[in-house]
């Protein structure tokens, strides 16, 4: 059993959906960036996401954008993904890197493969990559132990649902709407595409795209095997500078670990 | 027999192509590549197409030989096909028209486009007035500018135009934004991509919908007096340089040359020569050459040409560089003015500034090859839309103006 399915399972156990946070390496810069996400473990996040700034990401709206931009012209390589997922790994939560596939593929998919386990890392997650052309990389993902989490979303249909799942280890991605991260909020449709994709064959669905507050985890923590956020993370860092950056962050964690905590 | 090169039918060409996109996307893709397989051998499709050809774009589109020009070329024989001549402007048309009666057959309303000169959305505006579509065009912050009257253009023609702030503010942003709103609303609207490259299909059908222009240009050098030796088209995504090399690819004798855009200079850095300086990866949904940093990052182009200032290319272009089949030259931003003013003070003809990339590859061209080639020159497009930024370049302003 992989890092990542042990700690759902921990969660499902204790009757709740996990609380999964995602933030992007770099923004401020690396060594706050990690530290915001220990913050997050702290505060009650199950898992972290570690996201890897890009200069196309076609999934990300505003929010997020912002801050990968900051971060990368403040430098960011590919290779600090692996300093805060170590950092994440020993704080004692599976950190899974959410990556567009371009920086992976030009590090070199087995390398980064490597060195992600190496540091302690528990999977990936691919948001511009389908398992028709992802060949290459669940070979290198197989090799060192990771698990490969992709997409699916409210137009996949019901053969590319069973594709998704199939190719899918440690859970399936449902994105909750049709549009970019921290755009509309997250939709009733939801509800039935995790259905749809367990339907599928997925063991373990969790959702993201749209949920920023508590009262939204809450809702989508009655139904998923956990809940994804991004942008409501990241705002707080764009909000407020230095600590008070962290502590908001803290707050933010507090507010939606509770929410999973209240669902069922 | 040696396989044909021609009209090859993705979703990979050689190492190139593939569908690299959002799991959100994959539903709207299957259904347009199907959509498409049934229509290019319906009839009433293709009836249709030719029929707007004709009487809506002006096709065939006349070739015209330039001996004041070619003067200057080595003497050789220089025949331009005039893409310049086409309802508004350029060989865009030829490609939206196809889509957009593609858009109508899904059944889906409204179409977005991304524009970089402005050409691509001028043409997509105007498919979507005629065809009764809504249409959002999204164009770089900075080409907003560089092409302000091509903006106006599109509003006239009754289009949404949104200046895309993010980023390098230029054609890859605005793709990346076209993205953002197909993902959100795939239901009812369709992408006309303007170039023959990103996901599948669009590289083989962007390069289907305008293969005409080889085809006819093909038939009218054989009338001349036989095959070019060597024909010459501009590349930045290269839907007008892989529409006119299609025809040509099986005739081994013929010599296809693309010209990117080298800014600057490649040496500088600062250029959107993306076969000479890239590497392969994957952008905007296909596996091909990208101008990008060690770790993946799209690095931004340059060029005074908008049309060209774009960090990718189509797959089909990687894949005719990666068998040597055609050849990529860089051609400088003062390398392709000088061809510009050269073409409109020998022919009294005002090339756009992408268009004028060809000219002076095959001044180049003609001086290696010596007066008993034949070079066909794929003249793209028309000039109108660069008249500001040519009279900056040459100084042609009066002060206060």
């Amino acid at each position: 059993m992989s890092l990542v399915t042990a700690r759902l399972d921990e969660a499902a156990a204790a009757g709740r959906a996990a609380l999964i946070g995602y933030l992007p390496v770099g923004y401020p810069d690396v060594e706050t960036s990690a530290r915001a996400m220990v913050a997050m473990v702290e505060e009650g996040c199950d898992l972290i996401e570690v996201g890897m700034p890009y200069s196309d990401p076609v999934l990300d709206g505003p929010t997020i954008q912002q801050a990968a931009e900051a971060a990368l012209r403040g430098g960011v390589r590919v290779s600090d993904v692996f300093t805060a997922v170590r950092a994440v790994a020993d704080a004692g939560a599976p950190a899974v890197v959410m990556s567009y596939y371009n920086p992976m593929l030009q590090y070199g998919l087995e390398r980064f493969a490597a060195d992600l386990a190496a540091a302690g890392g528990a999977g990936v997650i691919l948001p511009d990559l389908t398992p028709e052309v992802a060949g290459d990389w669940l070979a290198a993902a197989k090799a060192h132990g990771l698990d490969s989490i992709f997409l699916t979303a409210l137009s996949s249909t019901p053969e590319r649902l069973h594709i998704t799942a199939a190719a899918s280890s440690g859970f399936v991605y449902a994105a909750s709407i049709m549009g970019t991260t921290g755009g509309t909020p997250v939709s009733d449709a939801a509800e039935r595409l995790v259905a749809d994709t367990r339907a599928a064959g997925a063991a373990r669905v969790c959702v993201g795209l749209g949920i920023t507050t508590g009262e939204q985890a809450r809702k989508v923590g009655a139904y998923a095997d956990g809940v994804i956020v991004g942008s409501a993370f990241v705002r707080q860092l764009l909000d407020h500078e230095g600590e008070a950056g962290i502590e908001a962050l803290r707050a933010k964690t507090r507010e939606l670990a509770s929410g999973v905590r209240s669902a069922r | 027999m040696t396989e044909s090169l021609q009209a090859a039918p993705g979703p990979y060409f050689g190492d190139f192509g593939g569908t690299f996109v959002p799991e959100a996307l994959m539903a709207a893709l299957d259904e347009l590549s199907d959509a498409y397989d049934k229509a290019r051998i319906d009839p009433e499709f293709t009836r249709e197409l030719d029929r707007l050809a004709r009487d809506y774009t002006g096709r065939p589109s006349i070739v015209t030989e330039v001996p004041r020009f070619a003067a200057h070329a080595g003497g050789a024989r220089v025949i331009l096909k005039r893409e310049d001549l086409n309802h508004t402007g350029s060989h865009k048309i030829n490609n939206v028209l196809g889509q957009a009666l593609l858009t109508k057959r899904i059944g889906k309303t409204r179409v977005i486009a991304e524009t970089g000169a402005g050409q691509h959305g001028v043409a997509s505006a105007t498919a979507a007035a005629l065809m009764g579509l809504e249409c959002t065009v999204y164009m770089g912050e900075e080409d907003t500018r560089r092409q302000a009257l091509n903006v106006a253009r599109m509003r006239l023609l009754g289009a949404e135009v949104i200046p895309v702030t993010t980023g390098s503010r230029t054609l890859k942003d605005a793709i990346n934004e076209a993205y953002r709103d197909w993902v959100a609303n795939v239901e009812t609207t369709n992408y006309l991509f303007g170039t023959a490259a990103g996901p599948h299909p669009f590289p083989a059908m962007v390069r289907d919908f305008q293969r005409v222009i080889g085809v006819e240009a093909r038939a009218q050098l054989l009338e001349l007096g036989g095959l070019p030796d060597a024909v010459v088209a501009c590349v930045g995504g290269g839907s007008n340089a892989i529409g006119v090399f299609d025809a040509f690819l099986d005739d081994a004798s013929v010599r296809l040359i693309g010209c990117e855009a080298a800014g600057h200079g490649v040496e500088t850095g600062e250029h959107a020569a993306t076969l000479t300086a890239g590497r392969p990866g994957v952008l905007h949904g296909s596996r091909s050459y990208i101008l990008q940093d060690q770790d993946g990052q799209t690095i931004e182009s340059t060029s005074i040409s908008a049309g060209l200032d774009y960090p990718g290319v189509g797959p089909e272009h990687a894949f005719l560089h990666s068998i040597g089949r055609a050849e990529y030259r860089p051609i400088t931003d003062a390398q392709a003015m000088d061809a510009f003013r050269l073409l409109c003070r020998t022919e009294g003809i005002l090339p756009a500034i992408e268009s004028a990339h060809a000219l002076a590859g095959a001044l180049d061209l003609g001086r290696e090859l010596g007066p008993d080639a034949t070079i066909l020159v794929n003249l793209s497009g028309r000039g109108d839309k660069d008249v500001e930024t040519a009279a900056r370049w040459f100084d042609l302003l009066e002060e206060d103006a």
